[in-house]
């Protein structure tokens, strides 16, 4: 296989607080491959968006990266400061948020904030950065795109907003897609469109993405891997078809217990007895054994092995457990 | 947009008849101009004759007609102490007011918005926590006790400037300015320092903390996410976003500053509007307190009427509202 966009190694990220130091990603290790969809699912709180936050240097501080190796393209980036990171930011990392209502500065034409990121990062002019971002708007889908370029980000509804958010992530040709909850906050109906777009528009350019989202649906339907994490760990990591249906960690198939099926009717829904533990708290040993119902004394007590790819990270991994 | 300022005018105009009317309601418990005109050998019927002729022995909202009647042909009546038309002697004193107010005014809006930017910015720093803990001495010591320490400081012990007056002014076409001898802009430091602390360090608090709460939405995040300069997200996107509130205040604080001059027109001994009403309450010169007020009146209501237009051209969410498109 060829050499990956993005390549974590046991990344830990802490932040000092008044009770001791807290550690929302602990000891977390992926790959991306160029055109590659890696979805990232967990609970609130699973330190998610916090591994996103360290790749594109956003952590806000007291936050930081305490331990391990993030590299791009072959080149480490955990270590660049300031002006250096800022340069990957846009051009090399794009990222889209949760919410396309306010990720938009209302004061600014969209064609003016997609020229301007256009003009920080490629060595281009600006009817060259003009003629672009109209037609980025064409490729995101926007209808009268060279007009469209003009209007200000009120005059779009959400889902139209959040295309122009991911021709924003796009405009500078980055390598890497950090897309965090990019359709949380959508209509269901658009919540489909949006997720076919990232995916053609990511297949077309071979870049890779990190879908962070706590949504099974959207994990089944774009990704190509996935990892779950728990309490900052990550549970389980494998190729999608075989997380879901073959769930090797206690938690994963919880989860997908939990998942609501259109298909089931009104039967009642699984629950994992209990909740995340908060991360000054998190138990010894397996951080998910006071919740699981196969937990031994050895969970309570030794570290649990860190996943690669293909397994879960558990003692008693579950075998031809079918979920669905 | 036309319409809106059209109505805007119009609820200005109402605003300005309001504060007419509450003013005049007010003069007859300022004093009673009658004592100060009249010499010790006056009669019943002097005093009853003097009444009648400056029409005080009316009701206070006929007076406030005769006033309105006057004042819209330009003519705000005659002084009871110089003994000439107000309009004349206010548009004597007004440059000299208007010129300190301006240069208050713009010392405050430039050195508040420079200074709230960059103690929002490096909120850390140790040079913009001294800034901070700096402003709260503008924020709560009096005027006149600014303008005082000021004088001590620069005119007694150092002797540089001026510890009153306007020093020489030049005339221009019936504007007497002093922005053209060295004595006139020295005279203006002092006084425009004293009108202007406050407002500054108004200015520079709200800058700051507004610009605190811009610089945590997810539009500036986004905008570093895309890897734009510091600079870029500062000033193009926070910054921008930071000024529509302030303005707002910025408004209100420059009719203040004019209203406010008072103080420090007193203390500098500023030959402008402010003293000449000042002058004019302990005499209940009555004709110039009331135009005093009017004119006062007007400039509030004509800066917050250009605020409000203002939003239009910084705000494009304002502009579809109002005109009703999309």
């Amino acid at each position: 296989m060829a050499d990956p966009v993005l390549s974590i190694r046991d990344l830990s990220v802490e932040i000092p607080t008044r009770h001791g130091i807290v550690r929302p990603v602990d000891g977390v290790s992926y790959d991306i491959q160029a055109g590659e969809i890696l979805g990232i699912v967990g609970e609130s709180g699973a330190g998610k968006s916090m591994a996103g936050n360290a790749v594109i240097g956003l952590l806000t501080p007291p936050a930081h990266i305490s331990k391990g190796e993030i590299w791009l393209n072959g080149q480490r980036i955990d270590h660049l400061k300031g002006d250096a990171m800022r340069r990957l930011r846009g051009k090399e990392i794009g990222m889209v948020f949760q919410d396309p209502l306010t990720s938009l500065n209302p004061l600014l034409r969209i064609g003016d904030q997609l020229t301007e990121t256009m003009l920080t990062h490629l060595p281009i002019g600006r009817a060259e950065a003009e003629k672009r971002a109209v037609a980025a708007l064409e490729e995101v889908g926007i209808p009268g795109a060279a007009e469209r370029v003009n209007s200000y980000p009120h005059e779009f509804s959400g889902g139209m907003r959040q295309r122009v958010v991911i021709a924003l992530a796009l405009c500078a040709e980055p390598s890497l897609i950090i897309a965090d909850e990019p359709t949380t906050a959508l209509d269901v109906s658009v919540q489909a469109q949006i997720i076919a777009l990232l995916r053609r528009l990511c297949r077309d350019r071979g870049t890779a993405v990190m879908l962070i989202t706590h949504d099974m649906g959207v994990i089944a339907e774009a990704t190509d891997r996935v990892a779950v994490m728990y309490a900052g760990r990550l549970a389980e990591l494998g190729p999608v078809r075989d997380v879901l249906t073959h769930p090797q960690h206690p938690y994963t198939h919880g989860l997908m217990a939990s998942t609501p099926l259109a298909s089931q009717g009104k039967s009642r829904l699984h629950q994992i007895p209990g909740a995340m533990p908060r991360l000054d708290a998190v138990p010894d040993g397996c951080a998910f054994n006071p919740r699981c119902p196969y937990a031994t004394e050895k969970c309570r007590q030794a570290p649990v092995p860190r996943v690669s790819n293909g397994q879960a990270a558990c003692w008693y991994p579950l075998v031809d457990e079918k979920v669905i | 947009m036309l319409a809106y300022i059209i109505r805007r005018v119009g609820q200005s105009a109402l605003v300005l008849l309001i504060v007419g009317l509450v003013a005049f309601s007010m003069f007859r418990f300022v004093g009673d101009p009658i004592d100060n005109m009249l010499g010790q050998e006056r009669t019943a019927e002097d005093i009853d004759r003097l009444r009648a002729q400056l029409g005080l022995d009316q009701p206070f909202v006929v007076q406030y007609y005769k006033f309105l009647e006057g004042a819209v042909q330009g003519n705000f009546g005659v002084s009871y102490r110089q003994g000439r038309p107000v309009a004349e002697i206010l548009l004597e004193r007004a440059p000299a007011t208007l010129e300190l107010a301006m240069v208050s005014g713009v010392l405050a809006i430039l050195f508040g918005i420079a200074l709230g930017v960059f103690t929002a910015i490096r909120r850390d720093g140790v040079l913009a926590n001294v800034i901070m803990s700096g402003s709260l001495i503008g924020v709560s010591l009096p005027t006149f006790l600014i303008g005082i320490l000021l004088i001590y400081l620069f005119s007694v012990e150092l002797g540089w400037l001026p510890s009153f007056g306007r020093g020489e002014t030049v005339d221009l076409g019936g504007w007497s300015t002093g922005f053209l001898t060295e004595s006139g802009l020295k005279a203006l430091i002092l006084p425009s320092i004293t009108l202007g602390l406050y407002q500054m360090t108004l200015i520079m608090r709200l800058v700051r903390s507004e610009m605190l709460e811009v610089l945590r939405q997810d539009y500036i995040r986004f905008a570093r996410a895309r890897g734009l300069r510091d600079r870029a997200v500062n000033f193009r996107h926070a910054l921008k976003n930071t000024m529509v509130p302030v303005i707002t205040v910025i408004g209100l604080q420059l009719g203040a500053i004019i209203a406010f001059a008072i103080i420090t027109e007193t203390v500098f001994q500023w030959p402008g509007v402010g003293l000449l009403f000042i002058n004019a309450i302990q005499f209940v010169d009555i004709p110039v307190m009331a135009a005093y007020l009017m004119l006062i009146s007007v400039m509030f209501v004509g800066i917050n009427l250009l605020v409000d237009i203002l939003y239009f051209f910084i705000d494009p969410r304002l502009r579809a509202d109002r005109s009703g498109g999309h």
